[in-house]
């Protein structure tokens, strides 16, 4: 069972008022995946997140938390989903166990078992050292484990974290990825973070959003081996163009002027060792040669930067 | 039932916990028992007063419980402004709406953990006059059903402080709102003394004056009800607000 789909949620929209804040969003995530949700601010993420939360009733679409339709039966649904908001929702007049306590009694954990995920959920969000003092006169930093605990506390199917490391020290950041990572292993997780290397260590998956659409939706790869379609070299003394066309595993290049040339590739092909081989045996005087790697950086960039980018415009697909 | 009494728990757990329960309560207390004590000193000086139909029973009822209804109308607001303006201030409403808890479930446990606050009061105004049990009988009946009366009023002002509390973000916008709407509707009262129908109706709407046959020992289920009904008028009203405020 371990393709079950833990949610999902079909032509998603919500307006306030005039304003689209999300319009026909659709995702899925299976158990054991982690997504990332990317966004310029005010881009929607925190609103499809409500939603997703059931916190917000969204304007069109809908959502179901493992298989469990939350418009219909939300209090069945929301059993299986823990929610981080923006803002951690803390009592500051409570400490950490009593809060926690509320909070696991809250979401349905029957009164025998509360003490253990209390104390659980304390030791996976670094916690027991505070355990007795009071919320408000916690660290911003802790405060916000405390809410990620709240989160988890219940072990749901889905966790939904809105910026997670926002207000962290880097340790912290490091060790709450670490958790999150865990997490994903038996649950799915979606988190927002406006941190690119951070979605980047810890996501199977990334969507990016912006004014409401979804722009870009694709399977993030490890590090280093991201797919690239192009290969960039620099050659000293310029070769003559039958002799690049005639490279194993490129489909067309185009030369940029002062030596420098694109390659295209064809299809899962890797020219680069046959390019090197080739200017060694013919003497090009091979500087640079290196794969174009679409960071997530770049994409993010060129996805959310300046006009709306029509999405067919884009080499990349579009999963909207 | 028990996500209700989960959340009815930490509600008064955390009205008790914050010092505001505790100065108002404070605060109550000093006024009663100043009240308390010139109602001793005045019935101590005109003994002649009482006689085979008055007593110190009627003292207490007219004197400090009759007074003690001002007081209440001034002090609940201050407690029921945080039910829900001050959670969804600081973010941590969210926690309940996200949570399986219906909104049924969430309006009874805050209005139940509202009446940890309300038994406290009750116990104040409970202790003085049973203290002078000790010299003197008292008719406990009639100190009751003014307990009784006033326990009702309190749930009443407690009822809609909590809806006011749903409309806004701001604590203290929640609570001159809801002093304002309390003290509209004892108000009706004045209009009751119009002639014919309209006196009628704005009688009966009239918040306090059903505490009015209470405070006397008079037991009228028409009174109870009233009370009743004004609670479950403004819980549910809470209750939609919240549900608008979703979609």
């Amino acid at each position: 069972m371990d393709n079950d789909i833990l949610i999902e949620a079909r032509g998603l929209s919500r307006r306030y008022g005039l304003t689209i804040a999300v319009s026909g969003l659709d995702l899925s995530l299976r158990k054991g995946e982690i997504l990332g949700l990317l966004g310029p601010n005010g881009a929607g993420k925190s609103t499809t997140m409500k939603m997703l939360a059931g916190v917000l009733a969204p304007s069109g679409g809908s959502v179901r938390i493992n298989g469990i339709a939350i418009a219909d039966e939300p209090k069945q649904a929301k059993r299986h989903l823990g929610y981080l908001p923006e803002q951690p929702p803390v009592y500051p007049e409570l400490t950490v166990d009593e809060y926690l306590r509320y909070c696991a009694g809250l979401h349905g954990v029957p009164r025998g078992a509360r003490a253990a995920a209390v104390a659980r959920a304390q030791q996976s969000c670094g916690l027991t050292e505070v355990a007795g003092r009071l919320i408000g006169n916690l660290s911003k930093g802790y405060q916000q484990r405390v809410g990620i605990a709240q989160a988890i506390i219940h072990r749901p199917a889905v966790v939904i974290l809105d910026e997670p490391t926002v207000g962290l020290d880097p340790i912290q950041i490091l060790e709450i990825r670490s958790l999150i990572k865990e997490l994903g292993e038996q649950h799915s997780v979606i988190l927002s973070s406006h941190i690119l290397p951070e979605i980047q260590a810890v996501c199977g998956r990334v969507m990016i959003i912006d004014r409401g659409l979804v722009v870009y939706s694709e399977p993030l790869k490890a590090a280093g081996t991201e797919s690239f379609t192009t290969v960039l070299a620099t050659f000293r003394h310029a070769p003559m163009v039958n002799a690049l066309g005639a490279i194993a595993g490129v489909s067309r290049f185009e030369a940029l002027g002062r030596g420098q040339v694109r390659f295209h590739l064809a299809d899962g092909a890797d020219p680069r060792e046959a390019i090197a081989q080739a200017a060694v045996g013919g003497g090009w005087g091979l500087i640079e040669l290196r794969a174009e790697v679409r960071t997530l950086e770049e994409i993010f960039v060129s996805l959310t930067s300046g006009e709306r980018p029509e999405p067919t415009d884009h080499p990349l697909k579009d999963a909207a | 039932m028990s996500t209700t009494l989960t959340i009815a728990g930490t509600e008064a757990r955390r009205i008790f916990v914050s010092p505001l329960a505790w100065a108002v309560l404070a605060v109550l207390q000093a006024i009663l028992g100043f009240i308390f004590l010139n109602v001793l000193l005045e019935y101590a000086r005109n003994p002649g007063g009482a006689d085979q139909y008055t007593g110190m029973s009627d003292y207490i009822g007219s004197g400090l419980y009759g007074f003690a209804t001002i007081l209440l109308l001034l002090i609940m607001p201050l407690l029921t402004m945080r039910l829900f303006a001050e959670e969804r201030k600081n973010g941590s409403l969210t926690l309940l709406l996200s949570s399986p808890a219906s909104l049924i479930e969430i309006v009874l446990g805050k209005f139940l953990g509202l009446g940890s606050f309300v038994l406290a009061a009750l116990a104040l105004l409970a202790v003085m006059p049973l203290t002078l049990l000790v010299g003197t009988p008292l008719d406990l009946g009639r100190i009751g059903a003014g307990l009784l009366g006033l326990g009702l009023l309190m749930a009443s002002f407690g009822a809609a402080g909590l809806f006011v509390s749903t409309l806004t973000k701001e604590p203290t916008i929640a609570a001159v709102v809801t002093f304002g709407l309390l003290l509209l509707i004892w108000l009706f009262g004045i209009l009751g003394h119009r002639p014919g129908l309209v006196g009628e109706v704005f009688t009966y709407l009239a918040l306090v004056d059903h505490f009015e046959n209470l405070r006397r020992g008079i037991f009228n289920s028409a009174d109870i009800a009233y009370y009743l009904l004004f609670i479950v008028l403004f819980l549910w009203l809470a209750v939609l607000r919240l549900d608008i405020e979703r979609s």
